[in-house]
């Protein structure tokens, strides 16, 4: 296990991680598609894990993983809420386009 | 902590009884009035007779030359310093005790006649009781606040007792301004207490008077105390410049007229002066300053009184005039002559004020003068009464107020000329405006309607009584003081000896007069009344003017019948502006000020969360946009070590 | 033990009185009230055997009963620390003394939601007697915080026309001063050596000098507007004349005492340096503010706001006599405290009586009320006569006290304030005049009879304003110990 991740050299996972948590955020600022942006924070979170669980691996440390755990419970909760919040805000207005959603000011 | 309590003698009794009594009559009147009916009226006279009987026990059973402390109890204490409840028996305070009790049973007995058809009756009766209470708690203190319990609880009564007819609003505007110009003066009476306290830790008298002797004469200290003191006393007994309610006071019955602001009351200023006779001499400036004010008050008032047309407002002006007379004497440092004018002042102002009620109960409430005249054939006794005590106010012998008067006369004349000179003057005055008041009322023919002719009655046996009896001793009581020349002993003076013993050691003795020098003075006195007292026969018997109505006056008699605008003045310089004072500080600094400030706040709160709450758009995107901006910045913060260099 | 029960109970009332219907809830707050009253009077008899010298033992136990210290929190370190002294008790007794009165005056009204009304009075009841026995700095911002959230909803839900904005304004003025006040225990928390904010402590091992100002002005602002002093003032005439007149007389009677019992406990012994710096300045704002309340009450024509402007001048009066640091400024504040919060309820109880009558509170549309109603004319003019200080009423000796304490500071200062006994007469009589006196106004041409609670409040009103005034010694003697001790503690060592 520990050779398997060790395996490919550190730097590659933190370029990688990076890669994948900007995608996110560009994502994020730039898709209007709700499920979209929802998708993009999925993936910058999974950005993170993929960090943690190398570090700790090369540290030798199991914390970090315990927290890949904890992330990925949060994040499904986190779906599940976003997702049904979503449905029913398309059921009442037929999109889920944001720039649509701005009821919500002053 | 407690002071010890000394209890002495077979005098504990009737001293506490003096005040107890009127105190018990106000208790029973007050709660059960309306029940007694025209009871309340006889009960409260007998407590009042009671009271006297006490006061003439004291009288007789305190031995001459001595004073007893009557100590109830420790009344309250901060620091080191007690605040006894305790009462001072000496010749001063029953001389005192005399008066008040004496005139005042009079003064009942007179007004349940007075009284009989006003539906406040008991309610009447309460409050004389009351006042009758509270004045003997000032004459009979043996410290200032005990004294000044009794001056603000004068205070009170006066107030209620002015307003006793409290529908008609006038009356209620003269007795507020009674109560505020009294206390007026009773801040300075605080002040000088404060003084006091501060600088010998006591207000028991002789405490106050040890300490004040330990800094020697004319220290600013004593001077100070003194001046405060004197304050007091010009609200108390209405001198200039305090001197405009005692007029308006009139507002008040008849009886209350005569008890409270003519005999009693109003003398507490003098009382209390007396009392304090020994640190008073230890400040020859202050004593200055209360001849002048004297002086001065007792000519203006008389000045005043030679035009008023109302019979009570003649004699109100009367009475200022003579307390003036005797803040004369008192500023002369002849403090037993003012006590004695004290005495005989109060037994024929007393009458002449209940003769004028006797007047005016007879026209059934007239009390304009021009609206009189031709009354000594219908009221004979009340006629004969007034007489008396008209001759005795101007100092004609052998009637008391010759005495007295002399007595002052002759110690100005010996300390300075000017004043002597004034004095006589105001004399001469008294004489003419009181004999101008005899004749307008009692002489020529009746100048009101017939319906008022018709009613005139002699007043009731209870009403006459007292009449006579004040007239009587208005006759006689001027005997207790002989002049040097008449008589070798000067009862009263002797009487009162020990009180003044000590102020007389510390003033410069003045020499003896010689005995042709004081001829010359009496003859004077009386010489220049007889004269005015012709004027006035000839100006209003013989030819039978009466005064003019209010409008056809010119010149300076308007101004002075007008009171010299002194009232129209202090409205101008004192009421109107604090009236102006308190709108300007509610509408410019409470509304205008103070709320801009805090309402600013608050405004400048909400523009700020107005203009802010634009930034909430509503959009997710720059929600989110500004969230990545914000981190990124944070982030750049931490990379180029910002917050290290801002020290955070 | 005693102090613990003594502030339990109306906790515990306040939640039963939940449960009531309709009118009975009244009466058990009524009855809760006088019990309290009655368990005061004991715990004063218990206390004052305290001065009797009884041998030691019985003393200690006879302490130990009257307070209690236990560990609340230990991070920050906040102890549930109440006790009694003569101060406390004293104020303690005013309220219990106020209590059973104002819950009597509201018998024979018809108001809204009785059982919540009288819930958050006993709450209240609760909140100022926690204020005065706390000896803990954290305990006692609690209950003074805790106070003001009851009095808040009585005078939003229960009060006059335009109640939400006078009672906004009055919320966000005091809770203003509470922030700040909070700001100085911080402060004081951290600056102390020990970390302790117990009274004991704090007024034994004092603050740096140099930290003293900062709280000085933080504890003297929030007291301020509590009390209030000008310029601190403007929310308390409109409060005053808004709520109603239960409220009115809990916040006049009882809540204005904590802002100057807060002085006496805990700014002055606590940062002495701080106030010798700034007295000066503090006092001349009081008496100034004594002349600057009696002279806009001159002219004020609304009966509530008049005597809420005599109210300002009074209790300014007697921060005034707190800052004069002298031992019968002290005595003359504790005492005066007592008079005034008796006077005070009492005029704004005539004030109640007059308004439910008449439907006006205009003095220039009131008059006459005395040929109509002689009895109720007599408590007025006793109850005016107390608060303009006549000898042998209680407002009497407090204000000759207060007033001596200044002249000792400062002649003038005495003078200044002394005006207000001129002013005070001049207000108070143009005001009886205007609505008792004179012809019947046709306003008022029907005046009904005093009811029986309301005769027998304004006739205990009246017996106790003589009481204290020609009896004042026991409370004098109950100060005395506490206010030598309080003035030993304020001197710079």
């Amino acid at each position: 296990m520990e050779n398997s991740i060790q395996s490919i050299p550190q730097n590659w996972y933190l370029i990688l991680s990076s890669f994948m948590f900007c995608i996110g955020i560009m994502g994020v600022l730039f898709r209007r598609n709700a499920i979209i942006i929802l998708m993009c924070i999925e993936l910058m979170l999974n950005a993170v894990n993929l960090l943690l669980v190398s570090f700790s691996s090369y540290a030798g440390n199991a914390e970090g993983q315990v927290f890949v755990f904890f992330i990925m419970v949060v994040a499904a909760a986190e779906v599940a809420v976003g997702l049904a919040l979503l449905v029913s805000i398309y059921r009442n207005i037929a999109s889920t386009d944001i720039n649509i959603l701005s009821k919500m000011k002053w | 902590m407690t002071e010890t309590i000394i209890q002495s003698s077979n005098l504990f009794l009737p001293t506490i009884l003096i005040p107890l009594l009127p105190l018990i009559g106000f208790i029973i009147n007050g709660l059960f009035g309306k029940k007694l009916g025209h009871a309340s009226g006889w009960i409260a006279t007998l407590v009042m007779f009671a009271s006297l009987a006490c006061s003439m026990f004291l009288f007789f059973n305190l031995p001459s030359g001595t004073t007893e402390t009557v100590t109830l109890s420790n009344w309250f204490y901060f620091n080191d310093i007690f605040i006894p409840f305790a009462f001072l028996i000496d010749p001063l305070t029953i001389t005192m005790l005399l008066v008040v009790t004496g005139i005042g049973s009079l003064i009942h007995l007179y007004s349940i006649g007075y009284m009989h058809h006003d539906e406040g009756f008991a309610r009447f009766f309460t409050y004389l009781n009351l006042f009758v209470f509270f004045m003997l708690l000032l004459v009979m203190g043996n410290n200032y606040l005990i004294m000044f319990i009794g001056w603000e609880g004068v205070g009170l009564c006066s107030y209620l007792l002015i307003g006793f007819w409290f529908k008609n609003q006038a009356y209620n505007d003269a007795a507020k301004k009674a109560f505020i110009m009294n206390r007026i003066g009773d801040l300075g009476f605080l002040l000088g207490m404060f003084m006091m306290l501060y600088h010998f830790k006591s207000l028991n008298y002789d405490k106050v008077a040890i300490g004040a002797m330990s800094l020697g004469v004319n220290h600013i200290t004593v001077v100070g105390i003194t001046l405060f003191l004197f304050i007091g006393a010009m609200g108390k007994s209405a001198q200039l410049p305090l001197y405009t309610w005692l007029p308006d006071a009139m507002a008040g019955p008849t009886p209350v007229s005569a008890l409270i602001h003519a005999a009693t009351m109003v003398t507490a200023g003098i009382y209390m002066i007396a009392r304090s006779n020994i640190i008073y001499s230890l400040a020859p400036h202050t004593l200055d300053v209360i001849l002048i004010i004297g002086t001065a008050t007792s000519l203006f008032a008389a000045i005043i009184g030679l035009l008023q047309n109302d019979i009570k407002k003649v004699l109100a002006y009367s009475t200022v005039s003579q307390l003036g007379l005797m803040f004369a004497a008192l500023g002369m440092g002849a403090f037993e002559s003012g006590m004695f004018h004290v005495v005989t002042h109060a037994f024929f102002k007393a009458l002449l004020f209940l003769g004028a009620g006797s007047v005016i109960h007879a026209l059934g409430g007239e009390q304009d003068m021009r609206r009189m005249g031709g009354l000594g054939k219908y009221i004979k006794i009340t006629f004969l009464t007034f007489l008396i005590g008209t001759i005795a106010i101007s100092g004609i012998p052998p009637f008391a107020g010759f005495f007295s008067k002399d007595e002052i006369l002759a110690s100005a004349f010996e300390h300075n000329k000017v004043i002597w000179g004034l004095l006589s003057f105001s004399s001469m005055l008294t004489a003419f405006y009181m004999f101008r008041l005899l004749y307008l009322t009692f002489s020529n023919s009746f100048r009101g309607t017939e319906e008022v002719k018709h009613h005139i009655h002699e007043s009731p046996t209870v009403m006459t009584l007292p009449l006579i009896i004040l007239a009587a001793c208005s006759t006689v009581v001027g005997f207790i003081g002989l002049p040097p020349v008449l008589s070798h002993s000067h009862n009263f003076k002797n009487y009162l000896s020990s009180v003044f013993a000590q102020s007389k050691t510390i003033l410069p003795a003045g020499h003896q007069m010689s005995h042709s020098m004081e001829w010359i003075l009496i003859a004077t006195a009386v010489g220049l009344a007889i004269v005015s007292i012709a004027f006035a026969y000839f100006k209003y018997v013989k030819q039978k003017q009466t005064p003019l109505e209010d409008e056809q006056l010119k010149g300076i008699s308007k101004v002075i019948s007008n009171k010299f605008y002194v009232d129209e003045i202090y409205n101008a310089v004192f009421v109107k502006p604090i009236m102006l004072l308190s709108d300007l500080f509610l509408v410019i600094i409470d509304k205008l000020v103070i709320d801009l400030l805090v309402h600013g706040v608050a405004f400048v709160t909400a523009q700020f969360g107005r203009g802010l709450r634009l930034l909430q758009t509503g959009h997710v995107g720059f929600y989110m946009f500004a969230m990545v901006i914000s981190m990124i910045i944070l982030l750049a913060l931490q990379i180029f070590n910002i917050f290290n260099f801002l020290h955070i | 033990m005693l102090t613990l029960i003594l502030l339990l109970i109306p906790l515990f009332a306040s939640l039963i009185a939940l449960l009531f219907k309709g009118e009975s809830v009244k009466w058990f707050s009524f009855i809760i009230s006088i019990f309290q009253l009655v368990f005061t009077l004991y715990i004063y008899f218990v206390f004052s055997s305290l001065n009797n010298g009884l041998d030691k033992e019985i003393t200690q136990s006879i302490k130990d009963s009257l307070s209690i210290n236990i560990d609340w929190i230990n991070s920050p370190n906040i102890n549930f620390n109440i006790g009694l002294d003569g101060m406390s008790l004293l104020m303690v007794f005013l309220t219990n003394l106020l209590m059973p009165l104002i819950i009597l005056s509201g018998l024979n009204k018809n108001q809204e939601r009785p059982q919540i009304l009288y819930s958050l009075m006993l709450l209240m009841n609760f909140a100022l007697i926690g204020v005065f026995v706390s000896f803990d700095g954290f305990l006692y911002y609690i209950f003074w915080e805790l106070a003001l959230i009851p009095i808040y909803f009585i005078a939003l839900n229960w009060g006059g026309p335009n109640r939400a904005t006078v009672t906004l304004k009055f919320f966000i003025y005091t809770l203003a001063g509470s922030l700040l006040m909070l700001f100085g225990f911080l402060y004081l928390y951290w600056a102390t050596p020990s970390h302790n904010l117990s009274w004991v402590d704090l007024t034994v091992n004092h603050i740096c000098s140099c930290k003293q100002g900062f709280i000085f002005w933080m504890f003297f602002l929030a007291f301020a507007i509590k009390i209030p002093i000008i310029p601190f003032h403007t929310w308390q005439p409109d409060t005053y004349s808004t709520a109603p007149t239960q409220g009115t007389m809990l916040l006049s009677g009882i809540m204005l005492k904590m802002g100057l019992y807060s002085l006496l406990r805990w700014l002055l012994p606590v940062v002495p340096n701080g106030v010798a710096e700034y007295t000066p300045y503090v006092i001349a704002l009081c008496f100034i503010g004594v002349v600057y309340a009696s002279v806009i009450a001159i002219m004020q024509t609304d009966i509530k706001k008049l005597f809420a402007y005599s109210s300002i001048a009074h209790v300014g009066l007697i921060a005034g006599g707190i800052f004069a640091l002298n031992m019968q400024g002290f005595q003359g504040a504790l005492i005066q405290m007592l008079a005034h919060g008796i006077n005070v309820v009492g005029l704004f109880y005539c004030a109640e009586i007059i308004i439910s009558r008449t439907g006006t509170s205009d003095i220039n549309s009131l008059g006459g009320i005395r040929v109509l109603s002689p009895r109720f004319a007599m408590y007025f003019l006793i109850i005016v006569l107390g608060s303009v200080a006549l000898p042998l009423t209680n407002g009497f000796i407090g204000e000759f006290m207060l007033l001596f304490g200044l002249f000792e500071y400062h002649s003038w200062a005495g003078f200044i304030a002394g005006l207000t006994i001129i002013l005070g007469a001049v207000y108070m009589l143009r005001m009886y005049q205007k609505v008792m006196l004179g012809d019947v106004n046709e306003n008022v041409t029907v005046f009904e009879n005093l009811k029986w609670n309301e005769e027998l409040i304004l006739a205990i009103i009246a017996i106790l304003i003589f009481a204290f005034g020609v009896f004042p010694k026991p409370v004098l003697e109950l100060v005395e110990p506490i206010a030598s001790h309080i003035f030993k503690l304020s001197f710079i060592k």
